[in-house]
């Protein structure tokens, strides 16, 4: 199957492996969606600019739709689809149901992806651009809502549900999402 | 299982009233919420929609044998050799269909981004890299997409209120005004950017057309497409379960009726979706507005003349009228009172409904007028609406069916903090940042439209509701569920909504705020007979008992009466002067817009509102270039919608006002929060700089040119 513009590859979604071949203009975003039927992850822009396809690699965000499927061979990828342990929702996807942190959900997958890369990177100490001070030494900035909602800025919401995604995201925070985000990854 | 029911209800405390998350909120928060474009088909193949390159011409010819030779291309649809479509009829909201959805049917292109052609392969890859290839040839004409005010091509169009409406003489009583106010306040192209693109999977079957959709009513999908192919309407099927955002543009589009066209063309399902840059053109979009605000008050603020004229664009292929105007003959009355819509027809791109569709830029208008009467008279700006809430319809005369405009107002002032506010401009400082404060007046039509819904008793004592409804994130599939509850005498756990499907009959659309009100009046008809039956002792069979109902008798008895929803809006802003940066601080909305089903979803729609009114002050502005005829960066990068940083910890709340007509007492919430908010920012922007920005965005660069203020 492998030719000059296919190639056959071994994704590793949600902790399962997918061999399959792909066109080499493939993106990761159409991979999941189009071919494995992992269609929780959004397409709204296909130009990195609304943030709908934020999916997990090796644990940090990425938009699927500037990655190659071809390129995310290797990689450790975690969708919407592989947050929660059956029917346990993942404390961030918990706190956006119970908040109602969403409208029409579009955009949702993304945001809740994107909101456990957030408590991730923040966990780390990695500073925002909100940040007072930013020395490695300084430690985590405390999590306000306003360093979510500047962390968050790459996930458009264009119902306008930013105010009870950031209760959630900070709901989430006070729940010990961090944690349990480290064993998804 | 029927005398439960019964013996249940006469303890159950209401569910409407109750916050409640969503009936489908785990399936959108797992990502297993499918939409339009992610329904599995079996030999599924992909269109893209080639748009055109000029903005005024004639195709000359197309190369599509160099197409037709790509690796899995099936197909190449275009002018000379598409179905032909029926135009001519009226659509479900009592207008013609929008001519761009017809797309294929003649060699005239009348704007940029025209839907010239669709590519069909077996991948999207494919069809998109043979969509890009294919070359095509235009006779391009001069075009003219310069909206202006001073157009003597505009013309009054009436739309869905008349153009024009005139008592006394505006003239006269600006002259005899101790105080007048003239300004021009413009609003820039915007569109609505619903984060799913519009999409669309078509399949025929033995002569039988389904479409796999998104949108904002199944009921007006199938209408039009049936009539557009001349099909039995009883054999078009159109489900759109989840929508991933409308307001307003996700009607009957190019995308729907080119799919329908190459599916029966290759005998197999087709799917097309927009990309974020097509729908820039093909979706619809909020026109441009010029309006000429003329106030004249005595002293005191009463006001003796209110003129409110407003422009907006419209394709040449379709009259849309922004009807800005609108909201003045809600808002205030005055001895002498005239008001205007007016269109100019360009070649653009069709307008469309867009959130708040008049009501949105109008307020912005009338609201900042509002403000600078208030300034020259040296009134409070709530007093002078306070002094002005009208008590009759201003130009229809007819009593408002509750109107507590006032209480708004005072709920709304006393938890800002608004009493004592220093009406100075330019003085409050917090660092670099300069503070002010701003409010206006909000008012969105409160209407109902006739739907029908069935009900059915199943054995095991469970209910079933069938709404041909659409959920585009207003939380009505859960709305509903909780009104079928109370009127069923149910918990809502036994009751399953179903909603997204044109077979389950005619419903109205989501739109106009009307759909939960609508769709809600038809459900408890049918529940409340069905709890009848029930109630005599009838036995349930294997198959239920379905009650149907039909709301047209009953929303055409209601009496004549103006009928809206009504807030208070205000908004806290800091301005830095030096990089012409604007922020909001805080807002609060309070809102008088009939009972409330479900405070959690009802309160985000509102910020939702709330939200939009904060980007289209700051943010929002599709600029279009005149030498191409096109918008400059159409897509999201290039146009601003505010995102999570722009957005601080803004509050909505609500005070009681049942409708007293409407049998659950809703009134619709879908679109009243974006009313006023706008003028609230920028009148607060006024209050910290001393500038008044009628022209919007308030982006940096204007704020710059603005200067500092004098003082």
């Amino acid at each position: 199957m492998a030719s000059s513009t296919s190639s056959v590859i071994t994704l590793h979604i949600n902790g399962e492996k997918f061999t399959l071949p792909v066109d080499h203009r493939t993106t990761l975003l159409d991979a999941l969606r189009e071919r494995l039927t992992l269609t929780g992850t959004k397409k709204g822009c296909d130009q990195g600019q609304c943030g709908a396809c934020t999916v997990l690699l090796d644990g940090r965000r990425a938009v699927a739709c500037l990655q190659l499927a071809v390129a995310a061979e290797g990689r450790e990828v975690t969708t919407i689809e592989g947050l929660a342990e059956g029917d346990r929702l993942h404390p961030v996807q918990q706190a956006f149901l119970e908040l109602d942190g969403y409208q029409c959900g579009y955009c949702t997958p993304g945001q809740i992806c994107s909101a456990i890369g957030v408590l991730r990177e923040h966990a780390e100490g990695r500073p925002s651009a909100v940040t007072d001070d930013i020395r490695p030494e300084a430690g985590p900035p405390p999590l306000t809502a306003e360093e979510i909602r500047e962390r968050m800025s790459g996930n458009l919401c264009r119902c306008g549900a930013y105010v009870a995604i950031v209760e959630a995201v900070t709901r989430a925070a006070a729940d010990g999402a961090t944690e349990s985000e480290e064993a998804v990854a | 299982m029927t005398t439960a029911t019964t013996t249940e209800t006469a303890t159950r405390a209401p569910s409407v009233g109750t916050a409640r998350t969503r009936v489908e909120g785990v399936e959108k928060v797992t990502g297993a919420a499918r939409y339009a474009g992610e329904i599995p088909f079996a030999g599924l193949a992909h269109g893209w929609l080639v748009l055109s390159t000029v903005a005024r011409g004639r195709i000359s010819a197309l190369d599509t044998d160099a197409v037709l030779a790509m690796p899995g291309v099936l197909a190449v649809l275009d002018h000379r050799n598409a179905p032909r479509l029926n135009t001519d009829f009226p659509s479900m909201l009592g207008m013609r269909p929008d001519a761009t959805c017809a797309v294929f049917q003649h060699d005239r292109v009348p704007h940029l981004g025209w839907p010239v052609a669709l590519v069909v392969a077996e991948t999207s890859e494919q069809a998109r890299e043979a969509a890009e290839s294919l070359v095509v040839h235009y006779e391009p004409e001069p075009h003219d997409t310069d909206f202006t005010s001073g157009r003597p091509d505009a013309y009054p169009l009436d739309g869905f209120m008349p153009a024009v409406t005139e008592k006394g003489d505006i003239d006269a009583e600006l002259a005899a005004s101790a105080v007048v106010v003239d300004a021009e306040y413009t609003t820039p192209e915007e569109h609505h950017n619903p984060m799913e693109p519009h999409a669309a999977t078509a399949h025929w079957d033995d002569g039988r057309l389904e479409v796999v959709d998104s949108n904002q009513g199944a009921t007006w999908v199938v209408g039009d497409l049936a009539n557009l192919f001349s099909l039995d309407p009883a054999a078009v099927r159109v489900r759109s379960e989840h929508v991933g955002g409308g307001f307003g543009s996700k009607g009957v589009r190019a995308h729907q009726v080119a799919a329908v066209m190459a599916a029966r063309e290759l005998g197999r399902p087709v799917r097309v979706v927009m990309t974020r840059r097509q729908m820039f053109t093909l979706a619809g979009h909020r026109s441009p507005t010029v309006q000429r605000i003329r106030l004249g008050a005595d002293a005191d603020g009463r006001l003796r003349a209110l003129e409110h004229r407003a422009l907006s664009h419209t394709s040449t292929v379709y009259e849309f009228v922004e009807p800005s105007a609108g909201v003045a003959r809600v808002m205030y009355d005055a001895d002498a009172h005239r008001t205007e819509n007016r269109v100019v027809r360009l070649d653009v791109p069709s307008p469309t409904f867009m959130r708040a569709p008049g009501e949105a830029p109008g307020s912005f208008a009338l609201e900042s007028a509002l403000d600078e009467l208030a300034v020259e008279c040296g009134l409070d700006p709530v007093e002078l609406r306070l002094r002005n809430d009208a008590v009759r319809g201003p130009v229809s005369g007819l009593p408002f069916a509750g109107r507590r405009l006032a209480d708004c107002f005072r709920e709304g002032a006393r938890r800002f903090g608004w009493a004592g506010r220093d009406p100075r401009p330019g003085v409050r400082r917090d660092g670099r940042w300069l503070l002010g404060t701003g409010t206006a007046a909000a008012s969105f039509p409160a209407g109902a439209a006739p739907s029908t819904a069935t009900v059915t008793a199943h054995p095991d004592g469970d209910f079933t509701v069938r709404i041909a409804a659409a959920d585009i994130g207003t939380g009505a599939r859960t709305a509903l569920t909780l009104v079928s509850a109370d009127a069923l005498g149910v918990a809502p756990e036994r009751v399953r909504v179903r909603i997204g499907d044109s077979a389950f009959g005619p419903a109205m659309i989501a739109g106009g705020s009307m759909g939960t009100r609508s769709w809600s009046w038809a459900v408890k008809a049918a529940a409340e007979e069905l709890r009848e039956r029930l109630a005599l002792g009838a036995d349930v069979p294997a198959e239920g008992i379905t009650v149907r109902s039909d709301t047209t008798a009953a929303i055409g008895a209601l009496a004549a009466a103006e009928r809206h929803s009504f807030g208070a809006q205000f908004a806290e802003v800091a301005v830095d002067v030096t990089t012409g940066e604007v922020r909001v601080r805080r807002m609060l909305g309070i809102f008088a817009a009939g009972r409330i089903v479900n405070p959690l979803t009802a309160r985000n729609q509102l910020l939702g509102g709330m939200i939009w009114a904060i980007s289209m002050a700051l943010h929002e502005e599709a600029l279009r270039d005149r030498a191409s005829g096109g918008l400059v960066g159409a897509d999201l990068a290039g146009y601003h919608v505010a995102t999570h940083a722009d957005v601080p910890r803004i509050e909505a709340d609500w005070i009681e006002d049942p409708d007293p007509d409407d049998p659950v007492g809703i009134k619709g919430i879908g679109e009243i929060g974006i009313v006023g908010a706008v003028a609230a920012v920028a009148n607060a922007v006024w209050h910290a700089t001393g500038t008044r920005h009628r022209r919007l965005p308030i982006s940096p660069d204007r704020v710059l040119a603005a200067g500092a203020p004098d003082a």
